[in-house]
């Protein structure tokens, strides 16, 4: 193919002649991407890492190196163990949540009836909106005082006005609350990748396994589920990096209380980090995110060598 | 007989349980936010009404509200400019690199693409304190042009993953075919591969506009002043007055600013999740 490229007589200038090399072509090409993600991702993330072991903040914007000191602070904060711990519950409830309702759903949406490209259409919505405004739709439906779940709760006789549960103020509830919305916000996702992965199953297996007798639920676990599973994990990776590094839904709906019972990396990591302006223990928060991410990528990588051989 | 009928009824009426119950989870919130927007004051916020339904008769009293009393409006301008010169920048970069990488580079080719998709997986709740300070430096703090500079971060790398996609589902011969006959390699990307691949790029600047508006945390941390910022930061935190929530200011605006982007994501879901998956579905 270079051979090609490079033979074909041209009385051109240098520069012609130049572009014509396929792999200074195929440099120049990729250059502008990648030099605008090294500067924009790749230099601020060795500065958020810098900062981390610095003594930094918006107020006296120094360069002065403290070694591990803002992470040993940090880890010995009570209220820091409790955000660690409140972020793997808020990505791993929500996760699962969001699969089971995904493993159903596509279930659902596979068999045709009438009204399914409606519905499908409908499904994709909490996944389609913008994070932000989804989740003040919902604040609005948690709201303490006019919250339509609590209408319907009295309506249907379950509990009277005075026990109405104040969702987003009492430390459980607001928990729950958040990782309903992100499983919601997450489903569709869900549905959409497992649509995906078994559409892709070819029909012969699955009916050489009938002929062979297996049932519904057999095919379903032992040949369905083990088939679809490269891409099933690639959709929870997304899942998991998104949830686990999340700030938005925490911020809209509970700001990490009450008294930080929802507090997450994200959030804490902006509360401190932005709004108190100490820069160094903020990035030092942040970057505990970084071990899970890093196993996430590691898996990744190993999966996508695997798919090769 | 009879009981293979019962077993199929209750088969049956289990199944569209099934589809009431997930159109229900998926739709309601979005049916709140639409009878919320048209809701007189008056009927949202007395509790012994039942409120599924209009009590009183609709209004858009809200509506009316959000574009004269509020910088409604200017946040739609300004999602919608910052949306485009996202998607210019997106395509200037993403295009040429998505190319070389499915094409002209090989196997190290292969290896970069990864890297670069690897950085779309890089939070913004990591950068966003380095970045900061990056816009401060800038000075491009409290500017909706920091985001313009910001978001490409992001959607580079998942447009030139898109786009690889695209590149190499495409016959290399139409390419050669152009260069046998003459044309430059240059040309042979240019006025081949680009037409060619018009339905990934027009894909590409669909999902670069929705990504710029779903964005939230970069233009939280970026942007204070109200005048400056996007449509979703702006209905999110700028419509709270002290306490006081104006629900069906913010409900209004949210379904304006959805709209778009649902009807996008029904139209090229498909292709999302191509890209997304990465061929890992063979």
């Amino acid at each position: 193919m270079a051979a090609v490229a490079d033979s074909v007589p041209k009385a051109a200038s240098r520069f012609r002649f130049i572009l014509d090399r396929r792999d200074v072509l195929g440099s120049i090409f990729v250059a502008p991407a990648i030099l605008y993600v090294l500067l924009l991702v790749g230099v601020p993330f060795l500065m958020a890492v810098y900062y981390s072991v610095s003594a930094y903040t918006i107020y006296d914007p120094t360069w002065q190196f403290v070694g591990l000191a803002n992470f040993a602070q940090i880890v010995q904060d009570s209220e820091f163990r409790r955000t660690l711990s409140n972020t793997f519950i808020f990505t791993f409830g929500s996760q699962f949540l969001g699969l089971i309702l995904g493993k159903f759903g596509a279930l659902v949406l596979l068999r045709p009836f009438p009204g399914r490209k409606l519905v499908r259409a409908l499904i994709i919505l909490p996944w389609a909106v913008p994070v932000a405004l989804a989740t003040v739709a919902w604040q609005w439906m948690f709201d303490s005082l006019y919250s339509v779940i609590n209408w319907t709760l009295i309506a249907l006789g379950f509990i009277t006005r005075s026990q109405a549960p104040n969702w987003l103020g009492t430390p459980e509830l607001a928990m729950i609350s958040v990782i309903v919305v992100n499983a919601w916000r997450f489903f569709p996702f869900a549905i959409v990748i497992f649509l995906a992965g078994i559409t892709a199953v070819p029909q012969d297996v699955l009916d050489a396994a009938t002929v062979d007798g297996a049932g519904f639920w057999r095919r379903n676990y032992q040949i369905i589920v083990p088939m679809i599973l490269p891409i099933v994990a690639i959709g929870l990776i997304f899942g998991i990096v998104f949830t686990f590094t999340d700030l938005s839904i925490v911020f809209l709906m509970t700001m990490g209380g009450p008294i930080g019972a929802t507090s997450v990396l994200g959030y804490k990591g902006f509360q401190t980090g932005i709004i108190s302006g100490d820069v160094s223990h903020g990035a030092a928060i942040s970057l505990f995110m970084l071990p899970v991410l890093l196993v996430v990528v590691i898996f990744m990588l190993r999966f996508i060598r695997r798919r090769e051989i | 007989m009879p009981r293979v009928t019962v077993a199929k009824a209750a088969r049956e009426t289990s199944f569209y349980g099934a589809v009431a119950f997930f159109f229900i989870l998926a739709a309601f919130p979005f049916y709140w936010m639409v009878i919320t927007s048209f809701k007189t004051n008056s009927d949202l916020y007395n509790v012994t009404n039942i409120p599924f339904w209009f009590n009183d008769p609709p209004t858009l009293e809200h509506f009316r509200y959000l574009f004269e009393k509020t910088l409604f409006a200017t946040w739609l301008l300004n999602s919608l400019i910052i949306g485009l010169c996202v998607v210019v920048i997106t395509l200037v970069t993403a295009l040429p690199a998505a190319y070389s990488l499915a094409r002209l580079t090989g196997r190290t080719g292969e290896t970069l693409g990864i890297g670069i998709f690897f950085t779309y997986l890089v939070p913004p709740t990591l950068l966003f304190l380095p970045l900061s300070r990056v816009i401060a430096g800038l000075g491009l703090q409290n500017s909706m042009w920091s985001l313009v500079l910001i978001y490409p971060t992001f959607t580079i790398p998942f447009c030139t993953w898109l786009l690889m996609g695209f590149f190499k589902a495409m016959p290399p011969e139409i390419e050669e075919a152009a260069i046998v006959d003459g044309c430059s390699l240059f040309g042979a990307f240019f006025k081949m591969a680009i037409p060619l691949s018009l339905p990934g790029i027009l894909t590409v600047v669909i999902f670069t506009f929705t990504l710029t508006l779903q964005e939230f945390v970069y233009a939280l941390t970026f942007i204070s002043s109200s005048d400056q910022k996007p449509i979703t930061l702006g209905v999110a935190t700028d419509l709270i007055r002290g306490d006081i929530f104006y629900w069906g200011e913010i409900m209004a605006g949210a379904l304006i600013a959805s709209i778009p982007v649902a009807i996008a994501y029904n139209l090229f879901l498909d292709r999302f999740i191509a890209g997304i998956t990465g061929g890992a579905v063979k």
